[in-house]
């Protein structure tokens, strides 16, 4: 048994921290909230620049063809930095979704360009309140109808995958007329989120049917490395925290109401990162077991970046509530990442759905 | 990344394969059956035996003195194929193989050496473990039994004391001792550690009636038990480090007992809702139980990557403590909560209802596995500790002489 990392996936990841440590300090994030900016756009074309966009991409689009768990390693070190970039939108969920369902002009046309970061995608496919994944936006005659809503980065994306009625995916590029993009205001204020109405605006049908359950696993896998990533910072930032601040005449980080939270964080944390390692695994591996392996991850990411999340301002106290602390770009983040793809009770009802011989009622 | 064996393991693990496959099946237990304790012992020690006669006892042991010599993950293995077939196992031979060998080997004389290990490795003497006592848990150096030596000049020592949670006491032939030697010295450095046999005139054992109705436990009185010098391991005073050796050995051993979130789900999916479903429809239950499996699913893969460590030659430390903490407090919760959805049905089962009872048995026996080896907070300060550097605990009896301490 092998269970770990392999060396050249664990200097990728080394390669990735050290990129976002030198460009992503916090006074930066600041700046961008005080700027109003839809992203950190150097930090883009750094990321480019390093090939990490195209990580995943296949060779023949001008990526680099690595897997799961390579992604796995970027994304963890991408969530530590809470870093404000839409590689989620753009390479997670909108080039994969190109490579799963797109057709071999459309493959053509954007992976190249998605993996250079010369263009942005984003996946819409929320409506509104109510079930995450909807089919209410129409395409008819090579027409959007229809409206999307909240749509992470769609304020920079050139172009969307838009879930659309009957669960196939259309593609569309976001300027032209038809399309209105209105910016929400987003609780988590480093990821801009757009509403989306469509009227009449040309899409493309991509012919690739039944791809989402595959795209929304995959993108499980990776929501729970940057969930990992980010609850370690948290704990990391609680832990420097409690062992600097004196209080009552020792350390903060002393007294065991401290330190037992913390060691349930650091729990969580490598519980969640099993199980991300294991999604990535089944990812590259094992499709059969990607469905149960992919819901574990989510859902035992979300655990950990809650409890961290909540714990790392909670440990801080008072200095924790305000803006010159840290503790409030993964708080906002944290509520963000727990709903995107899909919330608790949906992963919930995908776990116990693909467990064999299970009865599961229609979630 | 991947789940095989490398080359040396595939070939161990088919060596391990074949041996178990001609000796175990002669060895196993009958399914369901149960049988007075002292069967069971006594086929633990048949069983050892076989195992010393196929040169697989004391697998991590050095050849030297009797024992395999084979890696960490060679045990691993070994025990992944053994656990295939229903073996007589349990603390009557564990004891004295993960806790009273290692002991011996590192801190006893050639002549106690020669005196009990191959016998141990052999199964021709068992051990239990005298080392808690009713004031005595967590913190263990502040135990109280105490020896002092005879007053007849034969350098034999007479101890006086309680121990209590001695696993299978009653049907073991030694035990491994600490006991205090010196109250006028801090209380970690007047502990000393003797093996004792328990024939020995003034032991008594009394099994310890448990919530749960059984008795695994018992505790142990020494009244006036003498104990010859040559029976003390190690100097006087270094009590506290043969502990430590035995207790390394636990925190690697415990958590050996797994019930998973699978059953719960079948019993959720067999009560009956108010709303012509079952309670595997209700979204709480759902939600709770879906996280309890995610969970027990990232504790599976968490152990694979300290395995991994370990096949590395790696010690992973105080993070396999997060295992069993991890395990023990959602058997509790899942347990409990399985129990909740039942209703009252679940407090009083038709008879015959064995799914319920074996829910509640669990419900009672989690308690046990979030105190014994290692309780949940003793772990949490050990990870706190070890794996985030936090630090120790504010000691107020560090420095005093036991003698001076209150309580």
């Amino acid at each position: 048994m092998n269970f770990d990392l392999s060396d050249e996936q664990k200097m990728l990841g080394e390669q990735a921290r050290a990129l976002l440590a030198d460009m992503t300090a916090f006074d930066r994030l600041r700046t961008l909230i005080d700027s109003g900016a839809e992203w950190d756009e150097p930090l883009w074309r750094a990321l480019a620049g390093m090939g990490f966009l195209g990580a995943a991409i296949p060779e023949e689009y001008g990526g680099l063809g690595l897997g799961a768990l390579d992604l796995g390693v970027i994304m963890e070190a991408l969530g530590a930095a809470n870093a404000a970039v839409p590689f989620m939108s753009s390479i997670i969920l909108g080039a994969e979704a190109i490579r799963l369902a797109g057709s071999d002009a459309q493959k053509a046309a954007w992976l190249p360009k998605l993996a250079s970061g010369e263009a942005i995608a984003t996946f819409a496919y929320a409506e509104g309140p109510g079930p995450v994944f909807s089919g209410g936006v129409s395409l008819e005659g090579g027409k959007l109808g229809g409206s999307k809503t909240p749509v992470a980065d769609a304020g920079i994306a050139d172009i969307a995958v838009v879930l659309v009625a009957g669960g196939g995916f259309a593609l569309v590029e976001l300027d032209q007329p038809g399309v209105m993009r209105t910016k929400l205001d987003s609780f988590d204020q480093l990821r801009p989120h757009y509403r989306l109405d469509f009227a009449g605006a040309v899409a493309e049908s991509m012919p690739g049917n039944g791809k989402l359950d595959r795209l929304i696993d995959q993108a499980a896998v990776q929501a729970a490395f940057e969930a990992v990533g980010a609850s370690e910072a948290c704990l990391h930032m609680a832990r420097d925290y409690a062992m600097e601040r004196q209080i009552f005449g020792r350390p903060l980080g002393g007294f065991q109401a401290i330190k037992h939270k913390l060691a349930d964080v650091a729990v969580a944390t490598e519980l969640a990162r099993s199980n991300a390692y294991y999604g990535g695994w089944a990812a590259e591996s094992s499709p059969d077991d990607l469905p149960a392996a992919a819901a574990a991850a989510r859902l035992s990411g979300i655990k950990c970046f809650e409890l961290a999340a909540r714990e790392n301002l909670q440990v801080h106290g008072g200095i924790g509530y305000t803006f010159e602390a840290n503790c409030h770009f993964y708080y906002r983040r944290e509520r963000m990442l727990a709903v995107h793809l899909g919330n608790r009770g949906f992963w919930a009802d995908r776990l116990l759905g693909a467990r064999p011989g299970s009865q599961v009622r229609a979630a | 990344m991947d789940f095989n064996d490398n080359a040396e393991e595939a070939a161990f693990r088919a060596e391990a394969r074949a041996w178990l496959a001609a000796h175990a099946p002669a060895h196993e237990l009958p399914a369901g059956a149960k049988m007075p304790d002292t069967e069971e012992a006594d086929r633990g020690r048949a069983w050892m035996r076989a195992l010393y006669t196929g040169g697989w006892s004391g697998l991590t042991f050095p050849k030297e003195l009797g024992g395999r010599g084979a890696s960490g993950i060679e045990a691993v293995i070994f025990a992944e194929e053994e656990g295939k077939y229903h073996l007589p196992k349990g603390p009557f031979t564990s004891i004295g193989t993960g806790m009273a060998l290692p002991v011996i080997a590192k801190h006893g004389n050639d002549a106690q050496k020669a005196r009990f290990i191959e016998a141990t490795l052999k199964g021709d003497i068992t051990w239990c473990q005298l080392f808690s006592e009713p004031a005595a848990g967590s913190d263990l150096a502040g135990l109280r039994t105490k020896a002092v030596r005879a007053d007849d000049g034969s350098g034999d020592w007479i101890v006086n004391g309680q121990k209590v949670w001695s696993s299978w006491a009653h049907l073991t032939d030694w035990g491994i001792l600490v006991v205090r030697t010196d109250p006028a010295v801090p209380k970690h450095k007047g502990l000393t550690f003797f093996v004792v046999d328990m024939k020995t005139p003034g032991i008594e054992t009394r099994p310890i009636r448990q919530i749960s109705g059984a008795s695994e436990f018992n505790e142990t009185f020494l009244t006036d038990v003498r104990i010859p010098d040559a029976n003390r391991l190690g100097a006087e005073g270094d009590g506290w480090a043969c502990c430590m050796t035995v207790l390394m050995g636990e925190r690697l051993g415990s958590g050996a007992h797994r019930s998973g979130i699978e059953p719960l789900l079948d019993f959720a999916a067999a009560t009956p809702d108010s709303h012509g479903g079952t309670m595997l429809d209700d979204r709480a239950v759902r939600q709770q139980l879906a996280e309890a499996l995610a969970e027990e699913q990232g504790e599976r893969f968490f152990q694979a990557r300290l395995r991994t460590m370990v096949s590395k030659g790696e010690n992973p430390g105080a993070l396999a403590g997060m295992v069993k903490l991890a395990y023990a407090g959602r058997y509790q919760k899942t347990n409990g909560l399985a129990l909740e959805l039942r209703g009252l049905a679940g407090i009083a089962p038709d008879a015959g209802d064995t799914a319920t009872g074996d829910v509640q048995y669990d419900y009672i026996y989690s308690t046990v596995m979030r105190i014994a080896g290692g309780a949940d907070e003793v772990l949490r300060n050990q990870i706190a500790e070890r794996v985030l550097g936090m630090p120790g605990e504010v000691r107020m009896d560090k420095d005093v002489p036991f003698e001076k301490l209150k309580g």
